[in-house]
């Protein structure tokens, strides 16, 4: 464990890519194949499942620690990430074990299969025999936490190059959640049991933000554009008569989403479509938030099928009667798609994201001014001739979405953030004028500058009216900019509606509260 | 409010000898536990403080100033008030201020740190009626290693990045930090610079009689060559300046207790981050507080009402004191 955490504190502080990719090299030559396997579970996102709450953490960390719960609670206020407080209270460890990652992740899945009474003596065992920075590790794996800055590219780019495997050879091997307890590092990379990986999806192609408007990219009529839908990017297999539904988080969503089993009776078998999941009825999108309902989710009831109904809109097919076609042109692969669009549309449960006729970039630009009336996020942009690449790319793909609602509104509330924003003020909520009352409408924590967090910190800790634990009321003096990308009704606010993607756009310090928009005119935007 | 110490909008005042400890504005007379910004300030009339804090008072607030430099425990009367200086362990020439008046003994510690670092006067507990104790690292999640595992850690980082070829740039204090680095490093790995608000003060504990390794200025004058492979010691205001472009590619790590607590080195985007620091740990403050043998506390500078609650709950008579400079990672850890 000692070797998987110093290899875990490296990554942590380096922020070059190159660097990343050294010590991954390094790492993964030297570490054990089992260790090897469930780093790479951890690095895509895998849990390791356990039966004990936070809650309970906490308390045994206390009394291990032998101090009060408050200054526990004033600790992780500063330190703002609760594996990490609980690894810098608890007293040094006088005997050191030095035992594998494994060893580590098969102990706490032991705890789950013994009495409960007994598990605080497992964790306080493993307390004993780690170090700080192992402890922080252990911790990060128990509460499920466990998250590192490296992305699947880099981790891609270093074993290729340790390994002597292509690129989107690993990429693809790498894909998929088998249990690393059912697989060894040599099967995962020699890619033998592929055959079997009925389920594996293949890396998604992501599309780069169109920033100046698509005059650069020429000719129009070598670009396809379609909508921006706004639901959630997904791979629907179907396979030796077995359907998976992948989200972009590489996450198996199947079981979420029933209705699509129903589309095995019009696909012809062997067939793998990249498109977007969302809710839909009547022929028009439902708003996003319908859909966040529904996977938060544990069972899925008719109930819920009912009133969020979903579809798979279909941007692209990668493989075709079980050949992998990502190469071949995007018109080719939309011809194929085109060839069995009868089969598609019956299935009830699929639809063709449609290509956008336009003859020349200002028409195009005409045409995404009308994104919000057709619930999409604007349009996107792909080169006809363009193969299905991995991982986000400049060049061919592009995004040009609208511009973001705003709204100026007041700073009332701020609260402390955690990470690299620890013990700083961070988190703000805004609220706009009912009347001659300030109405809390939305929380934003992203935005602002390192300086201007800064600034808002000591505006906040000279200005504060009242505390509620974390929570500090703020005199109303500071007016910001929001920006957002769509609004909804909402019940669960004071303000009765609920935005999404919120952040600062900018910090209007031009403006006086006075200034600050209406509920009024917030919900004229519900309408748009 | 204490006889012998009173707590004002300018500091804390002893109203016997009408002195001014760490003063926030002017004074008539202050005396000064050592010569960091937010204890320092300029434009009292006299001065008081060890005398080798007096040079580089002089450096930072004036060559004009009244000051006068004595040594540890050596007592003056100032108005019936006998007043000493005692090592903090702080940085050099840094002082507990001991006030005695008709048997009642206060002591203002300004900052200190229990460990020897093998370079500053190694601090002296002082008993007393009354302490008045700093907090900058009053939560129980600042435990310091001890200083020969973080100097191994500061040692490995810099070897490393001379096999890369590449400079390695530390920040720290110029006042104090700076030097603790530059006497403990192993300076057998290679050359060492110094950014000139480093190598002034170098110059100014040499002339003092301290024993430091020369080290060169990292100006436009060396050889952009020889900064490959060294270790280049500067404020922390070098951080993400562009003063920085001359090393060409190098590693950026920063010497505070802040590096305690991951989220703080990682908002700096720093390469590297090592927990050494001036002041007492939870453990060191606890432990100050103790050997004092005080019966009243008063808590400053930094986790107050943490720490004052925290006494309090273990029988202490506790209390906060403002403090005009709230000690914080990026500004102040002087």
């Amino acid at each position: 464990m000692k070797h998987f955490a110093d290899f875990y504190g490296a990554l942590d502080s380096t922020n070059s890519s190159n660097d990343k990719i050294e010590i991954i090299k390094e790492y993964f030559s030297k570490a054990a194949d089992d260790d090897k396997v469930w780093t790479l579970y951890l690095f895509s996102g895998g849990k390791i499942k356990k039966k004990f709450n936070t809650t309970q953490l906490r308390e045994w960390a206390v009394e291990f620690a032998n101090i009060p719960e408050w200054l526990f609670e004033e600790s992780y206020n500063t330190v703002g990430d609760l594996a990490e407080t609980i690894s810098l209270i608890l007293p040094e460890s006088e005997n050191l074990s030095d035992k594998t990652l494994t060893y580590w992740i098969n102990f706490i899945e032991d705890i789950n299969k013994i009495k409960e009474e007994n598990r605080k003596d497992k964790i306080i065992e493993a307390w004993k025999s780690l170090n700080q920075k192992e402890i922080f590790v252990f911790n990060k794996l128990i509460t499920g936490g466990f998250r590192v800055g490296v992305s699947q590219k880099t981790i891609v780019n270093a074993l290729s190059g340790l390994e002597n495997i292509e690129k989107n050879v690993i990429a693809h091997r790498l894909m998929g959640n088998r249990h690393p307890a059912k697989i060894s590092y040599k099967e995962l990379l020699s890619g033998e049991n592929v055959k079997d990986e009925i389920s594996k999806p293949y890396p998604f192609f992501l599309a780069f933000p169109l920033g100046n408007g698509p005059g650069e990219l020429g000719n129009p009529e070598e670009w396809q554009a379609e909508w921006k839908w706004d639901g959630i990017r997904g791979q629907l297999i179907y396979r030796k008569g077995e359907l998976f539904i992948w989200s972009r988080g590489e996450e198996l969503v199947t079981e979420k989403f029933p209705e699509f089993e129903f589309v095995k009776n019009f696909l012809p078998d062997d067939i793998v479509f990249d498109g977007e999941i969302m809710c839909y009825a009547d022929s028009s999108p439902l708003p996003f938030n319908l859909l966040q309902t529904r996977i938060g989710r544990k069972n899925i009831t008719p109930k819920i099928m009912k009133e969020a109904p979903v579809i798979f809109m279909i941007y692209d097919v990668l493989e075709f009667e079980g050949k992998d076609i990502r190469t071949l042109a995007l018109e080719e692969r939309r011809k194929k798609i085109s060839d069995i669009r009868t089969l598609i549309l019956d299935s009830g449960f699929l639809k063709i994201s449609d290509e956008i006729k336009f003859s020349d970039w200002e028409e195009l630009k005409d045409i995404r001014e009308k994104s919000r009336e057709y619930l999409t996020e604007g349009i996107m942009l792909k080169r006809k001739n363009s193969a299905y690449q991995t991982g986000r790319k400049k060049g061919d793909w592009w995004k040009w979405k609208v511009d973001p609602f705003t709204i100026d509104a007041v700073m009332i509330y701020a609260q402390k953030g955690h990470g690299r924003r620890a013990d700083l003020f961070t988190d703000y909520t805004f609220a706009v004028w009912d009347g001659d009352k300030l109405v809390s409408f939305t929380k934003a924590y992203s935005g602002l500058t390192d300086n201007e967090i800064k600034e808002v910190d000591t505006f906040v800790k000279r200005n504060t009216l009242e505390k509620f634990g974390p929570v500090r009321t703020v005199k109303p003096e500071l007016v910001f900019e929001i920006a957002f990308e769509g609004i909804a009704e909402s019940n669960r606010h004071k303000s009765g509606v609920a935005l999404r993607f919120p952040r600062m756009l900018r910090w209007r310090k031009d403006k006086k509260i006075e200034d600050a928009d209406s509920l009024e005119s917030l919900k004229k935007l519900l309408k748009k | 409010m204490d006889r012998l110490l009173e707590f004002t909008k300018n500091g804390i005042y002893c109203s016997q000898a009408r002195v001014f400890i760490d003063p926030w504005h002017p004074a008539d007379r202050a005396i000064i536990t050592h010569a960091h910004s937010d204890h320092a300030r300029v434009g009292s009339k006299f001065y008081l403080a060890h005398k080798k804090t007096v040079p580089v008072l002089k450096y930072r607030l004036g060559n004009d100033i009244n000051a006068e430099g004595i040594e540890y425990n050596s007592p003056t009367l100032i108005n019936g008030v006998r007043i000493s200086l005692h090592p903090a362990g702080h940085i050099p020439g840094s002082a507990q201020v001991r006030l005695e008046y008709k048997g009642e003994v206060a002591v203002v510690s300004g900052d200190y740190k229990l460990e020897y670092d093998g370079f500053t006067e190694a601090f002296e507990p002082v008993k007393c009626n009354t302490f008045v104790t700093e907090s900058t690292f009053g939560l129980p999640v600042y435990k310091w290693k001890s200083q020969d595992e973080i100097f191994n850690e500061i040692n490995n980082w810099w070897k490393r990045n001379k096999d890369n070829g590449i400079a390695s740039v530390l920040c720290g204090y110029s006042l104090g930090k700076a030097q603790r680095i530059l006497f403990n490093v192993d300076n057998s790995i290679g050359k060492i610079f110094g950014h000139g608000a480093v190598t002034a003060i170098n110059e100014i504990m040499i002339n003092e009689g301290a024993v430091l390794p020369k080290i060169l200025k990292a100006d436009s004058s060396v050889n952009k060559k020889d900064f490959e492979g060294s270790l280049i010691i500067a404020p922390p205001s070098a951080v993400g300046s562009s003063w920085l472009n001359k090393f060409g590619q190098y590693s950026i790590g920063f010497a505070s207790g802040w590096m305690n607590i991951r989220g703080f080195k990682r908002r700096q985007s720093l390469d590297a981050g090592f927990a050494l620091s001036d002041h007492a740990d939870w453990t060191g403050l606890n432990e100050a507080v103790k050997e004092t043998g005080a019966e009243k506390i008063f808590v400053t500078h930094g986790y107050t009402s943490v720490f004052v609650k925290w006494l309090k709950e273990n029988g202490y008579d506790a209390e906060e004191l403002y403090s005009k400079f709230e000690s914080k990672y990026e500004g102040n850890e002087e």
